[in-house]
Protein backbone atom coordinates (compact mmCIF):
# COMPACT_ATOMS: atom_id res chain seq x y z
CA UNK A 1 0.00 0.00 0.00
CA UNK A 2 1.29 3.42 -1.01
CA UNK A 3 2.39 5.38 2.10
CA UNK A 4 1.18 9.20 3.07
CA UNK A 5 4.47 11.48 2.10
CA UNK A 6 5.52 13.95 4.96
CA UNK A 7 7.57 16.50 2.81
CA UNK A 8 9.68 19.27 4.93
CA UNK A 9 9.57 22.06 2.32
CA UNK A 10 12.53 23.96 1.86
CA UNK A 11 12.63 27.96 1.10
CA UNK A 12 15.85 28.72 -0.52
CA UNK A 13 17.15 32.19 -0.79
CA UNK A 14 20.91 32.88 -1.66
CA UNK A 15 22.06 29.74 -1.10
CA UNK A 16 20.56 29.14 2.57
CA UNK A 17 16.69 27.58 3.85
CA UNK A 18 14.67 30.42 4.90
CA UNK A 19 11.68 30.49 6.15
CA UNK A 20 8.91 33.82 6.03
CA UNK A 21 5.32 34.08 7.57
CA UNK A 22 2.86 34.29 5.13
CA UNK A 23 5.41 34.69 2.37
CA UNK A 24 7.06 37.71 3.97
CA UNK A 25 9.97 38.73 6.12
CA UNK A 26 11.89 35.45 5.83
CA UNK A 27 14.94 34.50 8.07
CA UNK A 28 17.66 32.03 7.71
CA UNK A 29 16.73 28.49 9.06
CA UNK A 30 19.85 27.11 8.55
CA UNK A 31 22.18 25.41 5.73
CA UNK A 32 20.77 23.96 2.53
CA UNK A 33 22.95 20.28 2.81
CA UNK A 34 22.73 20.46 6.67
CA UNK A 35 18.84 20.07 6.95
CA UNK A 36 18.55 18.08 4.13
CA UNK A 37 20.66 15.29 6.05
CA UNK A 38 18.81 15.92 8.91
CA UNK A 39 15.07 15.55 7.45
CA UNK A 40 16.50 11.77 5.44
CA UNK A 41 17.52 10.87 9.15
CA UNK A 42 14.72 11.58 10.65
CA UNK A 43 12.32 9.86 8.05
CA UNK A 44 11.36 12.36 5.66
CA UNK A 45 9.61 11.09 2.69
CA UNK A 46 10.52 13.60 0.30
CA UNK A 47 12.17 16.85 0.25
CA UNK A 48 11.11 19.95 -2.30
CA UNK A 49 13.61 23.13 -2.47
CA UNK A 50 11.60 25.87 -3.73
CA UNK A 51 13.90 28.76 -4.67
CA UNK A 52 11.44 31.56 -4.04
CA UNK A 53 13.43 34.41 -5.70
CA UNK A 54 14.39 32.75 -8.75
CA UNK A 55 11.33 33.51 -10.43
CA UNK A 56 10.68 37.28 -9.64
CA UNK A 57 14.41 37.64 -10.48
CA UNK A 58 14.31 36.03 -13.65
CA UNK A 59 17.06 33.88 -13.25
CA UNK A 60 17.23 29.79 -12.64
CA UNK A 61 17.80 27.99 -10.46
CA UNK A 62 21.51 27.49 -9.20
CA UNK A 63 22.55 23.68 -9.65
CA UNK A 64 25.64 24.14 -7.63
CA UNK A 65 23.70 23.35 -4.23
CA UNK A 66 21.20 21.01 -6.53
CA UNK A 67 24.07 18.80 -7.08
CA UNK A 68 25.56 19.20 -3.74
CA UNK A 69 21.72 17.90 -2.25
CA UNK A 70 21.76 15.10 -5.11
CA UNK A 71 25.16 13.83 -4.26
CA UNK A 72 24.01 13.05 0.21
CA UNK A 73 20.56 11.95 0.01
CA UNK A 74 18.97 9.39 -1.23
CA UNK A 75 15.54 10.09 -0.73
CA UNK A 76 13.66 11.85 -3.57
CA UNK A 77 13.29 16.01 -3.58
CA UNK A 78 11.66 17.98 -5.88
CA UNK A 79 13.50 21.71 -7.23
CA UNK A 80 10.91 24.60 -7.30
CA UNK A 81 11.98 27.99 -8.90
CA UNK A 82 12.49 29.57 -11.89
CA UNK A 83 12.18 26.69 -14.27
CA UNK A 84 10.48 28.48 -17.62
CA UNK A 85 12.35 25.97 -20.03
CA UNK A 86 12.96 22.32 -21.26
CA UNK A 87 16.68 23.31 -21.00
CA UNK A 88 16.23 25.07 -17.70
CA UNK A 89 14.69 21.63 -16.17
CA UNK A 90 16.71 19.11 -17.67
CA UNK A 91 19.87 21.16 -16.30
CA UNK A 92 18.07 20.61 -13.11
CA UNK A 93 16.72 17.14 -13.31
CA UNK A 94 20.64 16.33 -14.78
CA UNK A 95 21.77 17.66 -11.47
CA UNK A 96 20.21 15.23 -9.98
CA UNK A 97 16.55 16.51 -8.79
CA UNK A 98 13.88 13.44 -9.06
CA UNK A 99 11.49 16.10 -10.42
CA UNK A 100 10.95 19.87 -10.77
CA UNK A 101 7.90 22.03 -10.26
CA UNK A 102 6.71 25.00 -11.81
CA UNK A 103 4.59 27.52 -10.56
CA UNK A 104 4.63 31.31 -11.84
CA UNK A 105 6.60 30.21 -15.34
CA UNK A 106 3.59 28.11 -16.47
CA UNK A 107 0.76 31.39 -15.39
CA UNK A 108 3.02 33.17 -17.88
CA UNK A 109 2.89 30.25 -20.45
CA UNK A 110 0.74 27.05 -19.82
CA UNK A 111 1.94 25.28 -22.47
CA UNK A 112 5.48 24.55 -20.44
CA UNK A 113 3.57 22.07 -18.70
CA UNK A 114 2.76 20.04 -21.88
CA UNK A 115 6.65 20.51 -23.10
CA UNK A 116 7.90 19.13 -19.48
CA UNK A 117 5.50 16.49 -20.01
CA UNK A 118 6.46 15.62 -23.22
CA UNK A 119 10.12 15.92 -22.88
CA UNK A 120 10.70 13.81 -19.58
CA UNK A 121 7.23 12.25 -18.63
CA UNK A 122 4.36 13.56 -16.23
CA UNK A 123 6.09 11.78 -13.29
CA UNK A 124 8.75 14.51 -13.44
CA UNK A 125 6.70 17.27 -13.66
CA UNK A 126 5.07 18.76 -10.38
CA UNK A 127 2.55 22.31 -11.10
CA UNK A 128 2.93 24.11 -7.62
CA UNK A 129 -0.39 26.44 -7.00
CA UNK A 130 -0.31 29.41 -4.91
CA UNK A 131 -3.94 30.10 -4.10
CA UNK A 132 -6.16 32.84 -2.26
CA UNK A 133 -9.44 33.38 -1.49
CA UNK A 134 -10.77 36.48 -2.76
CA UNK A 135 -13.54 39.06 -1.06
CA UNK A 136 -15.78 37.43 -3.85
CA UNK A 137 -15.43 33.69 -1.86
CA UNK A 138 -13.18 32.55 -5.17
CA UNK A 139 -10.07 31.03 -5.21
CA UNK A 140 -7.81 32.46 -7.23
CA UNK A 141 -3.99 31.82 -8.23
CA UNK A 142 -0.96 33.91 -7.30
CA UNK A 143 1.51 34.58 -9.24
CA UNK A 144 5.46 35.44 -8.23
CA UNK A 145 4.80 35.16 -4.30
CA UNK A 146 8.26 35.05 -3.77
CA UNK A 147 8.82 38.59 -3.69
CA UNK A 148 5.66 40.50 -2.09
CA UNK A 149 6.51 43.62 -4.06
CA UNK A 150 6.03 41.53 -7.30
CA UNK A 151 2.76 39.41 -6.00
CA UNK A 152 0.14 39.35 -8.35
CA UNK A 153 -3.35 38.31 -8.28
CA UNK A 154 -4.88 36.86 -11.07
CA UNK A 155 -8.25 36.28 -12.27
CA UNK A 156 -7.70 32.71 -13.05
CA UNK A 157 -9.75 30.25 -10.49
CA UNK A 158 -7.39 28.17 -8.71
CA UNK A 159 -9.58 24.86 -9.61
CA UNK A 160 -9.52 25.80 -13.27
CA UNK A 161 -6.02 26.02 -13.03
CA UNK A 162 -5.91 22.80 -11.29
CA UNK A 163 -7.71 20.96 -13.79
CA UNK A 164 -5.86 22.21 -16.80
CA UNK A 165 -2.54 21.57 -15.23
CA UNK A 166 -3.34 18.13 -15.04
CA UNK A 167 -4.59 18.32 -18.93
CA UNK A 168 -1.25 19.68 -19.74
CA UNK A 169 0.89 17.05 -18.23
CA UNK A 170 0.81 17.72 -14.42
CA UNK A 171 2.22 14.67 -12.37
CA UNK A 172 1.23 16.53 -9.46
CA UNK A 173 -0.19 19.21 -7.55
CA UNK A 174 0.84 21.09 -4.50
CA UNK A 175 -1.91 23.22 -3.89
CA UNK A 176 -0.08 25.65 -1.35
CA UNK A 177 -3.21 27.90 0.49
CA UNK A 178 -1.60 31.07 1.22
CA UNK A 179 -4.34 32.35 3.25
CA UNK A 180 -3.20 29.51 6.22
CA UNK A 181 0.38 29.27 5.58
CA UNK A 182 2.84 30.03 8.01
CA UNK A 183 0.33 30.90 10.51
CA UNK A 184 -0.13 27.09 12.14
CA UNK A 185 -4.07 26.80 12.02
CA UNK A 186 -3.96 23.72 10.03
CA UNK A 187 -4.45 22.97 6.52
CA UNK A 188 -6.99 24.64 4.50
CA UNK A 189 -9.56 21.24 4.44
CA UNK A 190 -11.83 22.93 2.51
CA UNK A 191 -9.75 24.11 -0.42
CA UNK A 192 -8.08 20.77 -0.66
CA UNK A 193 -11.10 18.96 -0.54
CA UNK A 194 -12.27 21.21 -3.28
CA UNK A 195 -9.07 20.35 -5.15
CA UNK A 196 -9.09 16.68 -4.38
CA UNK A 197 -12.63 16.30 -6.07
CA UNK A 198 -10.66 17.47 -9.34
CA UNK A 199 -7.34 16.34 -8.68
CA UNK A 200 -6.57 12.50 -10.31
CA UNK A 201 -2.91 12.65 -9.84
CA UNK A 202 -1.08 12.91 -6.96
CA UNK A 203 -2.52 16.16 -4.62
CA UNK A 204 -0.20 17.69 -1.93
CA UNK A 205 -0.94 19.91 0.51
CA UNK A 206 0.70 22.97 1.39
CA UNK A 207 0.06 25.82 4.41
CA UNK A 208 -0.79 26.01 7.29
CA UNK A 209 0.53 22.31 9.54
CA UNK A 210 0.92 23.71 13.22
CA UNK A 211 -0.11 20.18 15.09
CA UNK A 212 -0.24 16.22 14.51
CA UNK A 213 -4.06 16.42 14.36
CA UNK A 214 -3.51 18.88 11.44
CA UNK A 215 -1.79 15.99 9.43
CA UNK A 216 -4.10 13.89 9.96
CA UNK A 217 -7.13 15.69 9.09
CA UNK A 218 -5.33 16.69 5.66
CA UNK A 219 -4.93 12.95 4.96
CA UNK A 220 -7.76 11.68 6.09
CA UNK A 221 -10.88 14.42 5.68
CA UNK A 222 -9.06 16.28 2.37
CA UNK A 223 -7.55 12.66 1.42
CA UNK A 224 -4.22 14.65 -0.06
CA UNK A 225 -1.06 12.05 -0.88
CA UNK A 226 1.03 14.26 0.81
CA UNK A 227 1.36 17.08 3.45
CA UNK A 228 3.96 19.57 2.95
CA UNK A 229 5.40 21.83 5.84
CA UNK A 230 8.18 23.89 6.68
CA UNK A 231 8.36 26.25 9.94
CA UNK A 232 6.66 23.09 12.22
CA UNK A 233 9.60 20.79 11.27
CA UNK A 234 13.04 23.42 11.00
CA UNK A 235 11.70 24.62 14.34
CA UNK A 236 11.71 21.34 15.65
CA UNK A 237 8.14 22.44 17.00
CA UNK A 238 6.99 19.12 15.46
CA UNK A 239 9.46 15.90 14.89
CA UNK A 240 8.86 13.73 12.08
CA UNK A 241 9.25 10.50 13.94
CA UNK A 242 6.62 11.28 16.55
CA UNK A 243 4.50 12.56 13.75
CA UNK A 244 4.88 9.27 12.00
CA UNK A 245 3.67 7.14 14.96
CA UNK A 246 0.89 9.62 16.00
CA UNK A 247 -0.47 8.73 12.53
CA UNK A 248 0.16 4.98 12.51
CA UNK A 249 -2.03 5.40 15.52
CA UNK A 250 -4.61 7.10 13.66
CA UNK A 251 -4.54 4.56 10.79
CA UNK A 252 -2.66 6.25 8.32
CA UNK A 253 -0.12 4.81 6.38
CA UNK A 254 3.13 5.99 6.68
CA UNK A 255 6.42 4.93 5.89
CA UNK A 256 8.13 3.65 9.36
CA UNK B 1 35.46 -3.37 -11.19
CA UNK B 2 34.51 -1.38 -14.53
CA UNK B 3 30.50 0.15 -13.88
CA UNK B 4 28.91 1.65 -16.73
CA UNK B 5 26.26 4.23 -16.98
CA UNK B 6 24.02 4.22 -20.62
CA UNK B 7 24.07 7.66 -21.52
CA UNK B 8 20.26 7.04 -22.66
CA UNK B 9 18.87 10.54 -21.88
CA UNK B 10 17.63 9.20 -18.87
CA UNK B 11 16.89 11.80 -16.36
CA UNK B 12 18.11 9.93 -12.99
CA UNK B 13 21.12 9.53 -14.23
CA UNK B 14 23.16 11.77 -11.92
CA UNK B 15 21.27 10.32 -8.74
CA UNK B 16 22.17 6.90 -9.67
CA UNK B 17 26.09 7.78 -10.16
CA UNK B 18 26.02 9.61 -6.51
CA UNK B 19 23.85 6.28 -5.43
CA UNK B 20 26.91 4.48 -6.50
CA UNK B 21 29.65 7.04 -4.75
CA UNK B 22 28.47 6.75 -2.01
CA UNK B 23 28.87 2.55 -2.36
CA UNK B 24 32.37 3.53 -3.11
CA UNK B 25 32.23 2.88 -6.80
CA UNK B 26 33.17 5.45 -9.87
CA UNK B 27 30.37 4.56 -12.95
CA UNK B 28 31.69 6.49 -15.66
CA UNK B 29 28.55 7.65 -17.85
CA UNK B 30 29.07 6.90 -21.34
CA UNK B 31 27.25 5.97 -24.64
CA UNK B 32 30.08 4.28 -26.72
CA UNK B 33 29.37 0.79 -27.69
CA UNK B 34 32.79 -0.81 -26.57
CA UNK B 35 32.73 0.99 -22.73
CA UNK B 36 29.96 -0.39 -23.00
CA UNK B 37 30.83 -4.21 -24.34
CA UNK B 38 33.68 -4.18 -21.68
CA UNK B 39 32.08 -2.93 -18.16
CA UNK B 40 31.91 -5.42 -15.79
CA UNK B 41 28.50 -3.95 -14.65
CA UNK B 42 26.18 -2.17 -17.18
CA UNK B 43 22.95 0.09 -15.68
CA UNK B 44 20.71 1.83 -17.72
CA UNK B 45 18.80 4.35 -15.86
CA UNK B 46 15.75 6.27 -17.02
CA UNK B 47 13.48 8.59 -16.47
CA UNK B 48 11.46 9.78 -19.19
CA UNK B 49 9.03 7.88 -22.23
CA UNK B 50 9.47 4.29 -23.38
CA UNK B 51 9.51 6.08 -26.98
CA UNK B 52 12.31 8.72 -26.54
CA UNK B 53 13.94 6.50 -24.59
CA UNK B 54 14.16 3.72 -27.24
CA UNK B 55 14.96 6.01 -29.67
CA UNK B 56 17.44 7.77 -28.48
CA UNK B 57 19.25 3.47 -27.59
CA UNK B 58 18.71 3.54 -31.86
CA UNK B 59 20.50 7.15 -32.31
CA UNK B 60 23.32 5.79 -30.45
CA UNK B 61 23.64 2.34 -32.21
CA UNK B 62 23.38 0.75 -28.87
CA UNK B 63 19.91 -1.60 -29.57
CA UNK B 64 21.76 -4.63 -30.58
CA UNK B 65 25.04 -4.32 -28.15
CA UNK B 66 22.45 -3.95 -25.10
CA UNK B 67 20.34 -7.04 -26.26
CA UNK B 68 23.81 -8.84 -26.39
CA UNK B 69 25.69 -8.26 -23.28
CA UNK B 70 26.61 -11.02 -20.81
CA UNK B 71 27.68 -9.14 -17.55
CA UNK B 72 24.83 -7.77 -15.44
CA UNK B 73 22.69 -5.51 -16.35
CA UNK B 74 20.14 -3.47 -14.64
CA UNK B 75 17.62 -1.58 -15.65
CA UNK B 76 16.22 1.41 -13.29
CA UNK B 77 12.54 2.62 -13.97
CA UNK B 78 11.94 3.58 -17.52
CA UNK B 79 15.64 1.42 -17.90
CA UNK B 80 13.51 -1.97 -16.85
CA UNK B 81 10.47 -1.06 -18.74
CA UNK B 82 13.00 -0.92 -21.79
CA UNK B 83 14.30 -4.28 -21.17
CA UNK B 84 10.81 -5.74 -22.01
CA UNK B 85 9.59 -6.44 -25.54
CA UNK B 86 6.85 -3.83 -25.83
CA UNK B 87 5.74 -0.68 -23.83
CA UNK B 88 2.01 0.39 -24.26
CA UNK B 89 4.10 3.33 -23.87
CA UNK B 90 3.64 4.93 -27.43
CA UNK B 91 3.04 1.67 -28.35
CA UNK B 92 7.22 0.98 -28.45
CA UNK B 93 9.61 -1.48 -29.68
CA UNK B 94 12.10 -2.47 -26.87
CA UNK B 95 14.81 -4.40 -26.43
CA UNK B 96 13.15 -7.65 -26.03
CA UNK B 97 15.72 -9.34 -23.64
CA UNK B 98 12.73 -9.69 -20.85
CA UNK B 99 9.11 -11.47 -22.12
CA UNK B 100 6.74 -9.40 -20.81
CA UNK B 101 4.83 -6.21 -21.87
CA UNK B 102 4.46 -2.91 -20.17
CA UNK B 103 1.15 -1.58 -19.49
CA UNK B 104 -0.17 1.50 -18.25
CA UNK B 105 -1.75 1.37 -14.77
CA UNK B 106 -5.54 0.79 -15.46
CA UNK B 107 -7.85 3.04 -14.18
CA UNK B 108 -9.76 2.50 -10.86
CA UNK B 109 -11.62 4.83 -8.32
CA UNK B 110 -9.27 6.25 -5.73
CA UNK B 111 -6.14 4.86 -7.62
CA UNK B 112 -4.00 8.22 -8.68
CA UNK B 113 -1.72 7.54 -11.56
CA UNK B 114 1.34 7.95 -11.57
CA UNK B 115 1.94 5.89 -8.72
CA UNK B 116 4.36 8.13 -6.84
CA UNK B 117 5.51 7.70 -3.38
CA UNK B 118 7.06 4.92 -1.15
CA UNK B 119 5.38 1.57 -1.20
CA UNK B 120 6.00 -1.84 -0.06
CA UNK B 121 8.07 -4.68 -1.68
CA UNK B 122 6.74 -8.18 -1.36
CA UNK B 123 9.61 -11.03 -2.30
CA UNK B 124 8.02 -13.72 -5.10
CA UNK B 125 11.28 -15.47 -5.50
CA UNK B 126 15.29 -16.47 -3.92
CA UNK B 127 17.27 -14.39 -5.76
CA UNK B 128 20.96 -12.86 -5.20
CA UNK B 129 20.06 -9.67 -5.96
CA UNK B 130 17.45 -9.62 -3.00
CA UNK B 131 19.67 -10.49 -0.15
CA UNK B 132 19.01 -8.43 3.20
CA UNK B 133 15.93 -7.75 2.12
CA UNK B 134 12.29 -8.02 4.46
CA UNK B 135 9.22 -8.69 3.15
CA UNK B 136 7.30 -5.13 3.38
CA UNK B 137 10.27 -3.20 2.91
CA UNK B 138 9.64 0.50 1.49
CA UNK B 139 11.10 1.49 -2.22
CA UNK B 140 10.48 5.07 -3.84
CA UNK B 141 8.13 4.78 -7.04
CA UNK B 142 7.19 7.48 -9.48
CA UNK B 143 6.14 5.71 -12.96
CA UNK B 144 2.36 5.43 -14.60
CA UNK B 145 3.49 1.96 -16.78
CA UNK B 146 4.27 -1.10 -14.79
CA UNK B 147 5.23 -4.50 -15.96
CA UNK B 148 2.77 -7.19 -14.56
CA UNK B 149 3.67 -9.38 -11.78
CA UNK B 150 4.59 -12.78 -14.01
CA UNK B 151 7.23 -15.53 -14.46
CA UNK B 152 10.23 -13.22 -14.14
CA UNK B 153 9.24 -11.20 -11.32
CA UNK B 154 11.18 -11.64 -8.34
CA UNK B 155 9.72 -9.10 -5.88
CA UNK B 156 6.07 -7.33 -6.71
CA UNK B 157 4.38 -4.35 -5.36
CA UNK B 158 0.74 -4.11 -5.07
CA UNK B 159 -1.17 -0.55 -6.51
CA UNK B 160 -4.39 -1.71 -7.45
CA UNK B 161 -3.16 -5.28 -8.23
CA UNK B 162 0.27 -6.45 -7.90
CA UNK B 163 3.35 -5.68 -10.65
CA UNK B 164 6.39 -6.62 -10.63
CA UNK B 165 8.95 -4.31 -9.16
CA UNK B 166 11.81 -6.77 -9.23
CA UNK B 167 12.24 -8.59 -12.18
CA UNK B 168 15.44 -11.24 -13.30
CA UNK B 169 16.16 -13.45 -16.57
CA UNK B 170 19.21 -14.54 -16.89
CA UNK B 171 21.70 -11.32 -16.68
CA UNK B 172 19.18 -8.68 -17.16
CA UNK B 173 17.83 -7.28 -14.16
CA UNK B 174 15.37 -4.57 -13.49
CA UNK B 175 13.99 -2.43 -10.73
CA UNK B 176 10.94 -0.15 -11.16
CA UNK B 177 11.32 1.82 -8.29
CA UNK B 178 14.46 4.12 -7.68
CA UNK B 179 16.90 2.61 -5.49
CA UNK B 180 19.17 5.58 -5.71
CA UNK B 181 16.39 7.39 -3.73
CA UNK B 182 15.13 4.43 -2.03
CA UNK B 183 16.96 5.29 1.77
CA UNK B 184 18.93 2.30 3.22
CA UNK B 185 16.86 -0.48 1.13
CA UNK B 186 17.66 0.91 -2.18
CA UNK B 187 21.37 1.03 -1.18
CA UNK B 188 21.40 -2.35 -0.18
CA UNK B 189 19.65 -3.43 -3.37
CA UNK B 190 22.40 -1.53 -5.64
CA UNK B 191 25.26 -3.17 -3.65
CA UNK B 192 23.66 -6.79 -3.81
CA UNK B 193 23.77 -5.81 -7.85
CA UNK B 194 27.30 -4.53 -8.41
CA UNK B 195 28.40 -8.12 -6.36
CA UNK B 196 26.25 -10.75 -8.51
Amino acid sequence: MLSRRLIPCLDVRDGKVVKGVRFRDHVVMGEIVDLALRYRDEGADELVFYDITASPEGRSVDRGWVERVASVIDIPFCVAGGIRSVDDARAVLHAGADKISVNSPALERPPLIDELAAAFGVQCVVVGVDSLRDADGEWRVRQYTGDPSRTQALPRRTLDWIVEAQQRGAGEIVLNCMGSDGVRQGYDLEQLGAARSLCQVPLIASGGAGTAEHFRDAFVQADVDGALAASVFHSGAIAIPALKQSLRAWGVAVRI
Amino acid sequence: MSVVLVDAGGTNIGSVRYALQRLGVDASLTSDAEAIRTADKVILPGVGAAGPGMARLHELGLVDLMRSLTQPVLGVCLGMQLLCERSEEGDTACLGVIPATVHRFAEQPGLRVPHMGWNRLQRQREHRLLEGLADGDWAYFVHSYAVPAGDHALATTEFGGPFAAVIARGNFHGMQFHPERSAKVGARLLKNFLEL
